[in-house]
This record gives C-alpha cells, sequence and structure tokens, in this order.
C-alpha cells in the first residue's frame, strides 16, 4: 500500500505540548516538514522564544538556542553571522516578538540579517493566561483588558508585516492563516520560500502565521476559527507584502 | 616579545581578538568606546565579526546567538549599560554559554558619571542578573593585567562554558601603558555540551535558560553551585604585598589597589609594617588572603574604593569576622584616592590616633 501520509521525522514524538486546537501545533508541523524535505535537519538551528512558540523546542528534532523574552532576533544574529551554513530562524509569538522584542525585531530586519522569522500571531499572551498583545482586536476581551481594547486607551492592533515592510533590507515579507487547507498550503510554500533565501544567504525574511489560542479566547477550537475568519483575519489582511527573489526573475 | 605602548581599552580589544574572540556586540557608552571602536575595524581582518547593537540588551542577545554556534564573543559597556546587560547575563550563565564581558566602569547610580569610578561591586560579584548566577570578575590595575586578565577571562569562559566578567575601572582604560601582548589562540568554533540537551533532546544541542521540571530546574541549580563553589576553591587571585608581619593593611583592588602599594612601600621604608591585600578577582574573593593575617599583631585594615558608599568593605567584614577594625576610605564622581590618603590613613592607625585623621 501507498504511503501518503507521514509524521515527519524531524518531530520528536510524541508530540505537540499545546492546547488541543492550538494551531501552534500545525504551524510547528508545517516548519518541521518543510525541514525534512529541504534535508537540512542537521544544518538547523532554532531560535526559540518565550511563550508558547518555546515549547516548540522539544518537539523539533533540530539544535535549538532559546533566547528570552523578546531577544530572539538579537541571537539570531549573532547566531547567522557567526555561523553562516546554518538555516537559522526564530519562532516567536505576538507579544515576543511585536511588544518587548520590536526594537530587536526591527533592527534585525533592517540590517538585514540571513534568518527567518517567524511571527505566531494569535492576538494574545498565550502562555501567561491571556493578556493585551500589540495585535489584539479593538473591542477583544483580554484578562488586561477586561471590557475589550480600547482605542483610545490601549492604541491599535500593530500590523508587523505592513511595518516591516517600510523597511529596505528585508527580502520577503509575508501573511498567512493556518485556518483553512487552502491557506496552510500556502503557508507552507511561503515558510518553504523564506527557507530557501535564508540558505542561499540572501538576507532577512518574515513570515507571519494568523493563529488561534481557543484556551484564552475561550472558544472552542472550531468556533475559535470562526472567530479567526470573522474577526482577526480583517484586521490583518492575508498576502505576500515583498518578495524579492520575485522581482529578480521577472 | 616586543612591548607596545596601548591604551587599556584597545590593549582588551586586542587582547581579546589574541584570545580568540571573533565576535564582538556593544552599544556606545563612555569610557569604553573604543572597545567597539577597535572591534569594528580588528575584527574583520581575522575574520570575525562585529554588530553594533541597538542596545545594551540587544547586543548581550547576540552574544546569547554567537555564543551558542560556538563562537567566541564579546561585548563591553560601562556601569550604565551593565544593568540592561544583566538579563542577557543571567541568560548566559542559564545557558551555559561561554561569553567575556567587560565593564570599563564608571559613577553611579543611574546615568551617574562619565568618570571613572568603582561603584558596580555589588552588582558584579553578588549577581549581576537574576536568580544567583555569579561570574568570575577580574579587576586588572593595570594595562598590562587587563590584557592577562582579558585573556585569561576567555580560557576560563570556555573551560566551565560559563561568562566571565572583566572589570577595569575607566582610570585603566584611558592610561596608556607599555604592554606585552599574549600568543594568538586559536579561534575555532567549538560544539558545546548541555546539561539543558539531556533534559530536553539528547540528540541535539539544546541551548535553554529555562527547565521543564523540578527535578531539572533544581538538578541545574546544583550543578552551577559546585561549580561556583570550585571557583572559590580554585579561581582566587590576589596580590599580598608586605602582609605577613604587617601591623595595618590596607585592602584595594583596581587603580587603587596600585596606588595603596605605593603607600605600603613609602611606609616600609619608614619602619611602619604595612601591608596591602589586592583582591585580583572580585569574586571568588581573597577571603583566604585575610585568614593568613597575624591579628594578634594587627591594629586595623583600611578598605580603599572609588565608591560611596563603601562596597567591597562587606566582603572584608565577612573575611575578617569582626577580628580587627575596619577602616573606609572613599570618593567617587571621579575624584580619586591619592598614595598620600593611603599613607596618613595607614599611619594614623599605626600609630593608634586614627581618631584624628579625617
Ligand atoms: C522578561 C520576561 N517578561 C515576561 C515573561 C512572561 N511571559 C512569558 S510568555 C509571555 C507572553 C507570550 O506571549 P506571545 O509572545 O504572544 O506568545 P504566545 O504564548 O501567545 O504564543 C510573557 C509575557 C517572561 N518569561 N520574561
Ligand atoms: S495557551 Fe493558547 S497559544 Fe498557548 S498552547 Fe494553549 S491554545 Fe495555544
Ligand atoms: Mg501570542
Amino acid at each position: 500500500m501507498e504511503l501518503l501520509y507521514t509524521r515527519p521525522k524531524t518531530l520528536i514524538k510524541p508530540g505537540s505540548y499545546y492546547c488541543p486546537g492550538c494551531l501552534h501545533a500545525l504551524a510547528g508541523k508545517l516548519i518541521a516538514e518543510v525541514i525534512q524535505e529541504m534535508g537540512v535537519q542537521d544544518d538547523t538551528l532554532l531560535i526559540a522564544s518565550v511563550g508558547c512558540g518555546g515549547m516548540f523546542k522539544r518537539i523539533l528534532d533540530v539544535d535549538c538556542a532559546s533566547a528570552t523574552h523578546g531577544r530572539a532576533a538579537a541571537a539570531a544574529t549573532g547566531a547567522c553571522r557567526c555561523a553562516p551554513e546554518k538555516l537559522v530562524f526564530t519562532y516567536q509569538g505576538d507579544g515576543d516578538l511585536a511588544a518587548i522584542g520590536l526594537a530587536e525585531t526591527l533592527n534585525a530586519a533592517n540590517r538585514g540579517e540571513n534568518f527567518v522569522a517567524i511571527l505566531i500571531n494569535n492576538s494574545t499572551y498565550g502562555m501567561t493566561g491571556g493578556q493585551m498583545a500589540p495585535t489584539t482586536m479593538i473591542g477583544q476581551a483580554s484578562t488586561t483588558t477586561p471590557g475589550g481594547r480600547q482605542a483610545e486607551r490601549e492604541g491599535y492592533p500593530m500590523h508587523m508585516c505592513e511595518i516591516i515592510d517600510q523597511l529596505t533590507a528585508p527580502r520577503f515579507i509575508a501573511r498567512y492563516s493556518l485556518d483553512k487547507p487552502a491557506e496552510i498550503r500556502k503557508a507552507k510554500a511561503g515558510i518553504r520560500h523564506a527557507f530557501d533565501i535564508q540558505r542561499a544567504h540572501k538576507g532577512y525574511s518574515f513570515v507571519e502565521l494568523m493563529s488561534n489560542c481557543p484556551t484564552n479566547w475561550g472558544l472552542s477550537p472550531l468556533q475559535s476559527l470562526e472567530f479567526m475568519r470573522e474577526k482577526t483575519l480583517k484586521e490583518f489582511p492575508l498576502g505576500v507584502f515583498r518578495d524579492l527573489e520575485k522581482e529578480e526573475t521577472l | 616579545m616586543a612591548k607596545q605602548f596601548m591604551k587599556g581599552t584597545e590593549a582588551i580589544a586586542e587582547a581579546a581578538v589574541r584570545g580568540g574572540c571573533r565576535f564582538f556586540a556593544g552599544y556606545p557608552i563612555t569610557p569604553q568606546n573604543e572597545i567597539p571602536e577597535y572591534m569594528s575595524r580588528r575584527l574583520p581582518e581575522v575574520g570575525g565579526v562585529f554588530v553594533q547593537g541597538e542596545s545594551e540588551v540587544s547586543s548581550v542577545s547576540m552574544l546569547f546567538g554567537a555564543a551558542a554556534v560556538g563562537t567566541r564573543c564579546m561585548t563591553s559597556s560601562s556601569s550604565p549599560g551593565m544593568s540592561l546587560k544583566s538579563e542577557g547575563v543571567s541568560a548566559l550563565a542559564a545557558g551555559q554559554l561561554p561569553a567575556v564581558i567587560v565593564n570599563v566602569s564608571r559613577g553611579g547610580p543611574g546615568v551617574g558619571s562619565i568618570q571613572a569610578a568603582q561603584m558596580d561591586y555589588f552588582q558584579v560579584t553578588r549577581a549581576m542578573g537574576h536568580g544567583g548566577h555569579r561570574l568570575i570578575v577580574y579587576a586588572p590595575s593595570t594595562v598590562q593585567e587587563a590584557v592577562d586578565l582579558t585573556y585569561k577571562a576567555f580560557e576560563k569562559a570556555d573551560e566551565y562554558q560559563a561568562p566571565m566578567l572583566v572589570c577595569p575601572d575607566g582610570s585603566i582604560g584611558a592610561m596608556m601603558e607599555a604592554v606585552e601582548l599574549p600568543p594568538f589562540r586559536d579561534a575555532e568554533r567549538k560544539r558545546l555540551t548541555t546539561y539543558a540537551s539531556q533534559c530536553i533532546n539528547p540528540d541535539k544541542l539544546i541551548i535553554s535558560t529555562f527547565h521543564y521540571t523540578a527535578e531539572h530546574s533544581e538538578g541545574f541549580n546544583r550543578l552551577l553551585e559546585e561549580m561556583y563553589e570550585g571557583w572559590k576553591q580554585n579561581e582566587v587571585m590576589v596580590e599580598e604585598y608586605e602582609t605577613e608581619d604587617a601591623e595595618v593593611v590596607v585592602c584595594a583592588y583596581g587603580i587603587v589597589g596600585r596606588v595603596a602599594k605605593d603607600a605600603v612601600k613609602q611606609l616600609r621604608a619608614e619602619g611602619i609594617k604595612a601591608g596591602l591585600i589586592r583582591p585580583i578577582t572580585l569574586f571568588p574573593f581573597c577571603t583566604k588572603s585575610f585568614e593568613k593575617l597575624d591579628y594578634g599583631k594587627l591594629k586595623g585594615i583600611l578598605v580603599a574604593e572609588l565608591s560611596i558608599p563603601a562596597q567591597m568593605i562587606e566582603d572584608v567584614e565577612l573575611a575578617t569576622k569582626g577580628r580587627v577594625p575596619l577602616e573606609s576610605l572613599t570618593h567617587s564622581g571621579g575624584r580619586f584616592i591619592i598614595t598620600e590618603e593611603v599613607y596618613d590613613r595607614l599611619k594614623a592607625m599605626a600609630l593608634g590616633n586614627t581618631k584624628e585623621v579625617k
């Protein structure tokens, strides 16, 4: 019988430590598949972060340096400068990347460092129990905005792809969603494209993956996908913001 | 080898390159700017990398990644910047990552002053960051010693897979002296082994500052405890000068130790039995040097430091356990302790009229 689908060997059994229905697990699987398909498992360095994404190092079977909260882009800078032979990528939540790590994120992007930054946007601080993140929606309740985020008080959701698109150096900037199969396939192709750019030493890529947090959103996994389609995906438009590779081949 | 005339900061940078440093990240702050400036031109010559970080936090975090892939690395800053680096230094300690941090120290607290001072003693000797981690803290008193200790710090960082601190005050950084530079060490990257790998994924290299079970967390803390206790046995460095029969002793480090030695020499020439204890490592502290003193003869110990309030005096208190009166001589803000002051205070102490001298 033909084997059509199996767990990538780059994932450690028994697998996810995430909550049921959490799309962190899916994002992790896509990355694991891409690493396996590229045959670079032994050359990969995951720069993990603080947040639920930090658990990725427990399931992805590659070398890992797990940075402190927000500092993944700086750690990735040191790693990719010293070890150009490695596939270096960060895996960060929205709180980690866009709040506490904003300076590190933007400056590494601006220097055009040769690593891939992967942002998991779940519009909350998942790990710490659902506080407001820079990406939290206007009106969305969180444990620190119990009546909902108010623009006058907390400002507006931050759009990291659009912000990074203001910088000259980045090669590839894209936002994908993990809510349905067609989008998931695009996301995987985008991750692969970014990793290829890194392997070719062409510089910085930024891949934002729209995700969920059923636990802290207080929704079932299926309801959380509905919430994404009705709310977060309307706030955060999907698509490729920049692809200098494509422009070069045109 | 021929001696060269070099400025302290640049000599430290060159010693680092010779010690195998191939990655440097730093953020501008007086009085250490010559270190990043030197590194920006020197490292590319030897195939190394210089990055100007967007902050001290970021610079030290770059070391986290550089050290993780086995590159010898360094960052430097001065006092206010060290507070920002403390997060990353704690992470380097927790991640079992070798790295060298240089603090060309200046006045504090806060932005303090840009003049030379020794006001970071508590911060560097207790735990720069949270979580009770420690560092071997090297405090040079000459440019040559700054070179030798920086070079040594790289060896020790490798040996213990831990961050090390070189802590010259601003005057050592700024002065020019003749130095003999050490030979070039190999600068090959090396693969680390970590406790976190054993806990999380033994097949791969895992650098983690976090442990997932109580057993692993405590186990790691025990590992560090054991290492720090070993440092207390094996890594203490101190200069003891004329202490055996001393009736009065001055304890001072860095530039002040050098000044104090002159005072001791003058007093000895006059027949006054003065001695010097100059800690070279601030941690681990030279507690044993104080055990060797003859408390039957000793009239007092003067602790001289460029810090108000005095800080090192607490370690001297711990080491002497009330066996002898202690006095403190302090200045700060860029005012220096001069030989005559140490001389006067020791002499008064020896003659038993300490009260009359301010
Ligand atoms: C210096 C520091 N501050 C705060 C924390 C607590 N903390 C842990 S995870 C986290 C937020 C994570 O949110 P995000 O980055 O969005 O990741 P998610 O869990 O949502 O995937 C915070 C604030 C920490 N570990 N370290
Ligand atoms: S808390 Fe939220 S983000 Fe974290 S694992 Fe659970 S569902 Fe996922
Ligand atoms: Mg989040």
